[in-house]
């Protein structure tokens, strides 16, 4: 714990909780994510993982708690606003632009980046096509990361699945943020394609020095790259701590068993 | 750097933006041709500018239906507004500007600034919301425009506008006239819309949306309607977005609305109808949703189509439906989409080839 005190917190979260209806899906969450860190979300079907990640991008509002992203508490903040403070998300049932093509799908990830007016567009000016270039090459930079710089000019919603989960998290990055969440990034890849995107996530990690929150199923990919990891049941903590406190932890070892 | 420009205008992408605009520029050679040796009827000529008019207004409209996938009802509403405010500028600055020219330009940009002014007004509540909203709005719009004009006495003298909601409560110095007459509209308009203006308004059109569209707003239109979370959550401002390009296929309109309005001298408010709005919607729809190329061709054929017709009387609107169910029909098959698909790529195979044996 030491260490982390050298670091500043990205995301801290303080008794988090939502209702739907009569069903609490999410109640007394504590959770702090450092800078660079790269920080897991475990737990059984249904336990509440997504709806956290819903409610740190106010796609729902929280019933209870607060929220500080960046230092900065987002209550009044809606999705939009709490993209341009740093979070970033991909999500579990992928959410590309179908119909635009894989460069453009990470294009409009730059969009709070270009400064050109809709006005300068229609003109065409000097800065139109420096912008423009600009955004071009930082694309296909992006796409090179995630091995999809041949499949550019592609449609989005013609990529095969484990493509189009690679591409989410390019269209992410291409925002910038300092806080990059990932809804199940390894769902439907193949051994050998988990494996790469271990390697990538870590590459990410690195190369944009951002820290990475994760969902996912994939006990292999998530003991192999988290630092932490928070298990959530029915809602509620169950433990936290590294990979190893974790599987060691009799508590997780029986909600995922079951008795 | 020529070569450049020269090469990007037929890459891939840019293919069917520059066919487009040769469509326009090669119609409007001919036609002009046709024009001016006198080998087009009258019938013909007289449908030159409302055809014009009708393609900016479909043009508009596939920015707002096609690219942001909002359902406009009221488009023929906006044309309305456009058609009498562009007739109340040019009646006013027919003193002051006698080139018809440049009153003519002056009476299209107040046409589209007006009818902004009523998109921004309408979309500031509806577009935050989610849902078909803005379908009833924009369908209720232009019902009550059109009634609102129909009440509308409108008068213009030395000393400015007159406007009342009845007939004889305008009073006008000597030299003054009226411009608008409640339920019988505009009359003795100067006719001074020309189809040269017409197409240089298509042209225009085509510039706005086209670089509208391969900029950051166009991905952003598209996003917004691709998957509005997803937008929101890599900080796209879905109202935002969906207002610019509502309020721009307004102001099409609005610009398309003038155009029309100052090629007849009289012109009725009831002439903007739903059946307008329908009609303009049906040239985007079979013309294909955000497809420029389809929309300019499919508002030719279906504008002229009925005119052309008219010989055949009572058979006309029987055989205008069966080419219009057979365009749906056709446009939406399978098998000829994949067929249409598989020419194409021989036919860019066929390219390559000859260019690598060059
Ligand atoms: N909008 C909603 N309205 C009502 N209930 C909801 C809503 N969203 C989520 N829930 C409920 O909240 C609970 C947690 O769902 P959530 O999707 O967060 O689970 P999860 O941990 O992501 O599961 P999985 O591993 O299957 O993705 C479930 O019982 C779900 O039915
Ligand atoms: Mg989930």
């Amino acid at each position: 714990m030491s260490e982390m005190n050298n670091r500043t917190p990205v995301l801290k979260v303080r008794d988090l909780g939502i209702d739907f209806g009569g069903l609490t899906a999410v109640n007394e969450l504590n959770m702090t994510v450092y800078d660079r860190e790269i920080y897991g979300l475990i737990g059984p079907n249904g336990a509440g993982k997504t709806t956290v990640f819903n409610m740190l991008t106010k796609v729902y509002t929280p019933t209870r708690g607060t929220i500080e992203l960046c230092g900065v508490n987002t209550e009044k903040m809606n999705t939009v606003d709490v993209n341009k403070l740093g979070a970033a998300r991909t999500f579990q049932n992928i959410r590309l632009f179908m119909k635009l093509s894989v460069l453009d799908n990470v294009k409009t990830g730059m969009h709070n980046k270009i400064t050109y007016s809709p006005l300068e567009a229609v003109l065409r000016t000097k800065k139109y096509y420096a912008q423009e270039k600009e955004v071009d090459e930082k694309a296909r930079e992006l796409l090179k990361i995630f091995d999809l710089q041949d499949s550019a000019d592609l449609i989005a919603g013609n990529l095969p699945y484990g493509a189009q989960r690679r591409l989410e998290i390019a269209r992410a990055l291409a925002t910038e943020p300092k806080l990059l969440l990932l809804d199940e990034p390894a769902a439907g890849m193949n051994p050998q394609e988990t494996a790469e995107l271990m390697d990538v996530i870590r590459f990410v990690r690195d190369h944009f020095g951002i820290a990475i929150l994760l969902i996912e199923h994939d006990m292999k990919l998530v003991m192999g790259i988290c630092e932490r990891i928070t298990v959530l049941n029915y809602g509620m903590k169950l433990a936290e701590g590294t990979p190893e406190e974790i599987q060691a932890d009799p508590q997780v070892v029986k909600a995922y068993l079951g008795e | 750097m020529k070569k450049n420009i020269f090469a990007s205008m037929f890459d891939q992408k840019h293919r069917s933006r520059t066919v487009t605009y040769l469509i326009v520029i090669v119609s409007y050679i001919v036609l002009e041709i046709l024009m001016k040796t006198g080998n087009l009827s009258s019938l013909f000529t007289s449908l030159l500018v409302p055809v014009c008019a009708y393609i900016v207004a479909a043009i508009g409209l596939n920015l707002n239906v096609g690219f942001s996938g909002e359902l406009n009802l009221g488009q023929a509403g906006f044309m309305s507004v456009g058609a009498f405010t562009g007739i109340c500028v040019s009646g006013a600055l027919g003193g002051l500007i006698p080139n018809t020219v440049v009153r003519l330009l002056a009476s299209l940009i107040a046409g589209a600034l007006m009818a902004a002014v009523f998109g921004y007004l309408i979309g500031v509540p509806v577009l935050k919301l989610q849902g078909d909203y803005l379908a009833i709005v924009t369908l209720a719009f232009g019902q009550i425009i059109k009634s609102v004009i129909t009440n509308i006495y409108l008068g213009f003298d030395g000393t400015g506008f007159h406007m009342s909601f009845v007939d004889n409560k305008v009073k006008l110095e000597p030299g003054g006239k009226m411009l608008l007459n409640g339920p019988m509209g505009a009359t003795g308009t100067d006719r001074i819309a020309t189809f040269t203006v017409g197409v240089l308004l298509i042209l225009a059109a085509l510039v706005i949306v086209y670089n509208l569209i391969y900029s950051r707003s166009g991905r952003a239109i598209m996003a917004a309607r691709d998957n509005r979370i997803a937008a929101e959550s890599i900080g796209i401002s879905v109202s935002k977005t969906k207002m610019l390009a509502f309020v721009v296929s307004a102001s099409l309109a609005g610009a398309a609305g003038a155009l029309f309005g100052l090629n007849y001298s009289t012109l009725l408010p009831n002439k903007f109808d739903f059946n307008m709005s329908i009609l303009v919607l049906v040239y985007v729809v079979l013309g294909g949703l955000g497809n420029m190329t389809g929309t300019v061709t499919a508002t030719v054929i279906l504008v002229l189509l009925p005119e052309l017709l008219r010989s055949l009387q009572d058979y006309r609107m029987l055989i205008y439906a069966v080419i219009l169910i057979s365009i749906m029909l056709i446009s939406n098959n399978e098998n000829m989409k994949v067929t249409a698909e598989r020419l194409k790529k021989k036919l860019s195979r066929k390219n390559l080839k000859e260019a690598g044996n060059e």
